[in-house]
């Protein structure tokens, strides 16, 4: 059983039948997609890396319009303590935020979901301030909170807030009607309910908001940090676009891309944990 | 009517039946005005049996199943299981319900979903139940235990909500069209299947179906609704000998009782 692709003809046990090589040859064919899935991105933007080097270099492109990616690897190498040293509050501010977020979101949707006096009260107020711009919504914090880290970790968390809050809103709710039925007839009591069929439902509507939240909580840290910040990966940009230090601009934003991604595939690997069920359905 | 507090005696036998519904009437009250979904239903279903519903499509069968599982109450009249009103009955765990499309949940294997009746409600079995092993075996799926419901064709998923159904050790099974979603030859299997399970529990068994072949091979009798509003029409007992074998429905006697039927049913 522990291959995953069982076959959904077979109707009782002994539907498998060993044969050694068609099934090297299919998990050879296997290991080769597999490869190729990998493979491919990295061709690509090696690729891409190649033509904007050679393009610096023939038209002659002057280093504070664009620069070449050897510069910017040049920066990223030399100054990669001063980079780090900017991306640990960046970071902080994004995983806090990220995680202030969630949880208001996840609170309010349970909430949501038991009281529709409280969704009719509140939900278009959690709409309202999600159509303020975030570039607006900075100084507001900012003035509110001060200069320190929290106004950032607000920006963060009111930006991760809405994705989860519509989707697991969503998840809570739409449970089938059979499956309600069926834990009435099983006596089953509210908090049962609640927690062996609402919240196990709300996982894969949870994780697609988690996947957003995680590269939108940097980005709401990063611009929370052009307001007044001496340090970040938000400063640095402003920083290095007022002293038109291109490579610098580049490679702080090659930083903060990394790690944004490096948040996303985290929460990617912890979805395909606690997703194992829902294979079938994703791929 | 006294709720028995003390142990669940057979005091249906006083009653009539596993089942007993006296002039249950259900109204569903919606924008375009107030359906009349069951009108008046005099029915006494004995202990041990197996009866199946037949009707069109509107007739309330699947109504009046669900106001036997306390899943929907009457708007008048007065319903009876094993005893006690639905909802003692159903707190007692006595009865087990198959929906027509399994209603596993899909994060549970196989096994993982025949238990939940034992995680919930107070997790209950009654004397005389059997183990989930036992009834993944007899529904024909050991070996597939650690199976989430997406690896399990339609025909196996019916059989772990048919073993879910039966793990508390209920008396009266409930089945509204389980095998409707079926093909043909999965469904005849499991047909001939289910009644080596309901000879083997010895469980009162009640199926909803819109098959007229299903419903003359299964039941022991077979009650014909007619709709709009939904009544009894008429309770035809199935006298074909036990064990019921598949090719008995090209018996004479068979297809004469599939002709009656279809005939009422076109009147229904």
């Amino acid at each position: 059983m522990a291959n995953t692709t069982l076959s959904p003809m077979a109707m009782g046990g002994g539907a498998f039948v060993d044969d050694a090589e068609a099934q090297a040859r299919f998990a050879a064919r296997q290991r080769y997609l597999a490869r190729r899935r990998r493979i491919l991105p990295v061709v690509a933007v090696l690729g891409l890396l190649l033509i904007w080097w050679q393009s610096v270099e023939i038209f002659d492109i002057k280093p504070f319009i664009a620069p070449s990616p050897v510069a910017v690897a040049q920066v990223l190498y030399e100054r990669f303590g001063m980079l780090m040293t900017n991306l640990l509050p960046t970071a902080i501010e994004a995983v806090c935020g990220f995680a202030l977020g969630n949880i208001a979101a996840i609170t309010l949707a349970t909430a949501f979901v038991y009281s529709k006096t409280t969704e009719e009260a509140f939900f278009p107020i959690a709409v309202m301030v999600n159509t303020i711009p975030v570039v607006a919504k900075a100084p507001i914090l900012v003035l509110l909170l001060g200069n320190g880290m929290e106004p950032k970790i607000a920006i963060a968390a009111l930006i991760c807030f809405f994705p989860t809050l519509v989707n697991m809103t969503r998840g809570l709710r739409d449970v089938r009607t059979e499956q309600l039925e069926l834990m009435r007839i099983l006596s089953a009591t509210p908090r049962e309910v609640f927690f062996k069929l609402r919240v196990r439902n709300a996982m894969p509507y949870l994780f697609s908001a988690l996947k957003i939240a995680a590269s939108t909580a940097v980005i709401g840290a990063i611009v929370g940090e052009w307001i007044g910040s001496t340090k970040g990966i938000g400063a640095l940009i402003i920083h290095a676009t007022h002293n038109f230090d291109s490579p610098l601009l580049y490679a702080t934003i090659v930083v903060g891309s990394t790690f944004s991604a490096l948040f996303f595939g985290v929460i990617s690997f912890a979805e395909r944990r606690v997703l194992r069920w829902n294979v079938g359905q994703n791929s | 009517m006294a709720v028995a507090l003390a142990k669940p005696e057979p005091s249906f036998a006083a009653v009539g039946g596993a089942v007993v519904c006296e002039r249950v009437t259900v109204r569903f009250t919606t924008e375009r005005g107030t359906v009349t979904a069951l009108q008046d239903i005099d029915l006494s279903i004995p202990t041990g049996s197996f009866l199946t519903l037949l009707g069109p499509s509107g007739c309330g069968k699947s109504t009046l199943l669900r106001v036997m599982a306390d899943l929907i109450e009457p708007s008048s009249g007065r319903v009876t299981v094993l005893g006690d009103a639905p909802t003692v009955a159903r707190r007692r765990r006595e009865i087990g319900f198959v929906f027509q499309d399994a209603a596993l949940l899909p994060w549970r294997t196989a096994m993982e979903n025949v238990t939940l009746p034992l995680e919930v409600g107070g997790g209950k079995a009654l004397p005389g139940a059997r183990s989930p092993h036992e009834l993944l075996k007899l529904v024909g799926l050991s070996g597939w235990e650690e199976a989430y419901p997406h690896e399990l064709s339609g025909g196996m998923r019916q059989r772990v909500a048919i073993a879910r159904a039966l793990v508390s050790g209920p008396r009266l099974l409930l089945m509204d069209e389980p095998f409707g979603a079926l093909d043909e030859i999965t469904r005849d299997r499991l047909n001939e299947e289910l009644l080596e399970v309901w000879r083997s529990t010895g469980t009162t068994v009640v199926f909803v179906t819109h098959s007229i072949y299903e419903a003359a091979f299964l039941g022991e009798k077979v009650l014909l609704l007619a709709a709009r509003p939904g009544r009894v029409r008429e309770l035809v007992p199935i006298t074909l000998p036990t064990p019921r074998r598949l090719a008995m429905r090209e018996t004479p006697e068979f297809v004469a009782l599939a002709g009656h039927l279809r005939r009422v049913l076109e009147t229904c």
